[in-house]
């Protein structure tokens, strides 16, 4: 990678940031799944490491967090970009030594910004964690190098239309940054009170609605097509999603903050615009189950169909969740309970991070030529994840239910952590199958460069056989 | 032009990603502007300071240059009895939290009697100073304000600290700094969840209750008791000491982790703490071998674990 840095642009090779932007991604997707690991494990046995201040759960829990949203989610969502948009529009990456170099600011930035906040210089912001200075870096070192590469490739492009996964990729790197300025501005003009409240709720739910959820649809609208051979369902249905994420997700952020004394009226569009989030939902998912018809058999047999469309499929539960948990009826009931938590791992442990796996495992072997080293290794990671997330979400799902009830009835608070204690065990062991499930991954893709069977030009790694 | 053919579609974009923005930003922005600040709002913002988590004047958090709380039973000046009166001393240097130092923070009837009556304007950075929080009747209300102290009655910061017992002080200051640290707020909570939650944990809070204040650290992710009002509650600082040092002293079933790490090397008579002969016992105890689980040592007055405990005595 260094060697890169400092070469002529044309004499990277095509690829070459994807490549290295994939692999960091899964480095810190270990790095994010161990802390969450470590974690829960703390939160079933609270004497499991003590004594030491860095070591304690108040310390980690926000690195955790921003690990998994920032190194992997994120890392990924560039990897796809660096690859997606030049092969949707038929060109090459508009500046692959940007791209490096990108990746290169970005793993810094990230190491130094956790680092900091590992030794608690946190903003006291949940999502926002990271001080201002940081935030700066993310936004100018990171984001709009990303956004930059993306918008400039898309205008490059030599095909006539722009595919939908690239709107999304092109708006969604703008409305980013938005995000990313507009709701760290109480620790840049210091900015206090419910006016910092709502601002950490608008940025915490909006680098979900405008960043990480229509990214990963968008990832999963170029590789079901490319993978099945299909075209997409329809590009109408696409446009509803695109337009429906744009007016409907970017609205409901106050249905955070439902027990906090914001202005009524806020709380009520807010709680209204998010069932809406139900139309991008159903577009997004309709769209994408329809455009396997024929090929359900790949759901079986291609790893990547399988990560896509069991992301895909996660969907349907986590926006009826979604749209629904956030109003009224139901927020006081689960609200701040384990049933969020179930929920959050929902979004991003489930959803985004299945659509993006794929990416991952379908843009290292293209771009590095490479048929995946062992079909066995990537199914037994794909079971690892999906078994370990679903015991995390039952049981998480279930304590945030006896919480609620704790909650209503009154219930001394200390029976509600000991009827919790078996769920906390449970969590703790799904998430720690995610994590081996993760290092089992990497060595899979650094065999996969290193001894996977090389594909031939113009061939698609899945049209190969496999060796072994 | 490549996007030509995209220009409508730019346009709707910006009208769309304008309009949503318009009102979710501006519109709650100007609405929660115009909040007026309360009693609690005010002490709240002057027992915190100007920053609770990450800023210029504390950038590692280890709880530099906050205010210090105090209850005063005697005029500094005079050295006459007086009722026992919660005032917030600002030593020199000390940043003043942005209620005083912003014009729109207080709100208009608080922002006018802290002026006019409570001379708000005439505090100095570099001398400091000392305040507390009056309430004045206007038109059948009751409007609270700052006065600053320092100038409407010559009480000058390190005479007043010179006043005050070691028992009337409390570091809410840097205990709110230790509060976001360490990650209190991942599972204690701020804010009571809506309806029965009011019943257990006590009041919500008003719209006024947070002007000037930052972090609110609300927390979402309740794994443990909500915190608005544990000052109310429970007030033993005993109960606290043990809590802090190690939570299943005084609740076997407690899943909180042991903050024993704030009390740093020394207890609050100079000894140094022997930890590796604490956990000792302690395990002992916890295994049925000791009948009584081994001394917790008093948190020395400058250490962490002092400030966070007057922290969370000081949510009422």
């Amino acid at each position: 990678m260094f060697k890169y840095l400092f070469a002529k642009n044309e004499d990277i090779p095509a690829g070459s940031a994807a490549i290295f932007f994939g692999f960091s991604s899964i480095m810190w997707f270990i790095v994010g799944t161990g802390l969450g690991s470590f974690n829960a494990a703390k939160l079933a046995f609270p004497d499991f490491v003590y004594g030491i201040e860095m070591l304690s759960f108040g310390h980690m829990r926000q690195v955790h967090v921003l690990a998994v949203i920032l190194g992997w989610i994120s890392m990924a969502f560039a990897m796809a970009m660096m690859y997606i948009t030049p092969a949707l529009g038929n060109t090459k990456l508009w500046s692959e030594k940007m791209g490096v170099w990108n990746c290169f600011l970005w793993n810094i930035g990230l190491a130094l910004g956790l680092f900091l906040l590992w030794m608690g210089v946190t903003s006291g912001r949940e999502y926002s964690d990271l001080p201002w200075f940081i935030d700066l870096v993310v936004i100018f070192g990171v984001l709009f190098p990303l956004g930059l590469n993306v918008w400039m490739t898309i205008k490059t492009r030599r095909t006539q239309g722009i595919y939908t996964t690239n709107w999304f990729f092109g708006a969604a790197t703008f409305m980013v940054m938005i995000v990313f300025l507009v709701g760290n501005s109480p620790e840049f003009f210091s900015l206090t009170g419910l006016t910092e409240a709502y601002l950490t709720w608008w940025f915490a739910h909006n680098v979900l609605g405008l960043w990480i959820t229509p990214v990963a649809a968008a990832i999963s609208y170029y590789i079901v097509p490319k993978v099945t051979g299909n075209p997409l369902y329809s590009h109408r249905i696409g446009h509803l999603h695109f337009w429906s994420v744009v007016v409907f997700y970017s609205t409901p952020a106050a249905h955070h903050l439902m027990s906090a004394p914001l202005p009524e009226w806020l709380k009520s569009f807010a709680s209204v615009e998010g069932v809406l989030i139900l139309v991008p939902a159903i577009a997004f998912v309709s769209n994408l189950l329809l455009t396997m018809t024929g090929k359900w058999k790949m759901f079986v047999e291609n790893v990547e169909i399988k990560f896509t469309i069991s992301g895909v499929l996660m969907a349907i539960p986590l926006n009826m969740q979604g749209g629904f948990q956030q109003t009224r009826a139901i927020n006081w009931y689960i609200h701040g309970t384990g049933w969020i938590v179930a929920h959050a791992h929902l979004a991003l442990l489930g959803f985004s991070t299945f659509l993006e796996a794929a990416a991952v495992y379908y843009g290292l072997q293209t771009l590095m030529r490479r048929k995946l080293y062992s079909l066995a290794l990537a199914n037994f990671h794909f079971w690892m994840l999906l078994i370990g997330f679903t015991t995390y979400w039952i049981s998480m799902t279930i304590a945030g239910l006896i919480q609620g009830a704790g909650k209503i009835y009154e219930v001394p608070y200390i029976d509600v952590v000991i009827a919790e204690h078996p769920y906390m065990i449970a969590r703790w062991v799904g998430g720690t199958m995610v994590f081996l499930g993760n290092c089992v991954w990497l060595y899979n893709m650094w065999m996969t460069a290193r001894v996977g069977t090389a594909i031939p030009a113009g061939r698609l790694p899945h049209e190969l056989a496999y060796e072994r | 032009m490549a996007f030509r053919e995209y220009k409508i579609g730019a346009r709707m974009f910006g009208i769309a990603f304008g309009t949503s923005m318009f009102i979710t930003l501006y519109m709650p922005a100007v609405d929660i502007a115009n909040v007026s600040v309360t009693a609690t709002g005010l002490h709240r913002q002057l027992s915190f300071g100007r920053m609770g988590g990450f800023g210029y004047e504390d950038p590692l958090l280890t709880g530099v240059n906050k205010p210090v709380s105090v209850v005063l039973k005697s005029d500094p000046k005079s050295g006459q009895p007086i009722e026992a009166t919660n005032a917030y001393v600002y030593d020199a240097g000390v940043p003043f939290p942005n209620g005083l130092t912003h014009p729109r923070i207080l709100g208009k009837g608080p922002s006018e009697l802290s002026n006019t009556k409570g001379k708000i304007g005439e505090a100095n950075n570099a001398t400091g100073a000392v305040f507390i929080v009056r309430e004045v009747e206007q038109n059948g209300e009751m409007v609270p304000y700052i006065e600053n102290a320092t100038a409407t009655r010559g009480w000058m910061p390190s005479a007043t600290l010179a006043k005050v017992s070691e028992a009337d002080r409390f570091h809410v200051g840097k205990g709110k700094i230790m509060f976001v640290r360490e990650g209190c707020w991942w599972c204690h909570t701020l804010l009571p969840e809506e309806t029965q939650d009011w019943q257990y944990f006590g009041a919500p809070p008003m719209l006024g209750d947070f002007n000037g204040e930052n972090p609110t650290a609300f927390g979402s992710d309740r794994k443990a008791p909500d915190l608005t009002h544990v000052g109310s509650r429970n007030s033993s600082r005993e109960w606290m000491t043990l809590h802090f040092f190690n939570p299943r002293l005084v609740q076997p079933h407690s899943i909180m982790p042991r903050y024993d790490y704030l009390w740093g090397d020394v207890d609050a008579n100079g000894r140094k703490i022997n930890f590796s002969e604490w956990y000792d016992s302690y395990d002992q105890y916890a295994a049925g071998k000791r009948i009584y689980p081994p001394e917790v040592p008093e948190p020395a007055k400058d250490s962490e674990a002092r400030a966070l405990i007057d922290f969370v005595l000081n949510l009422k």
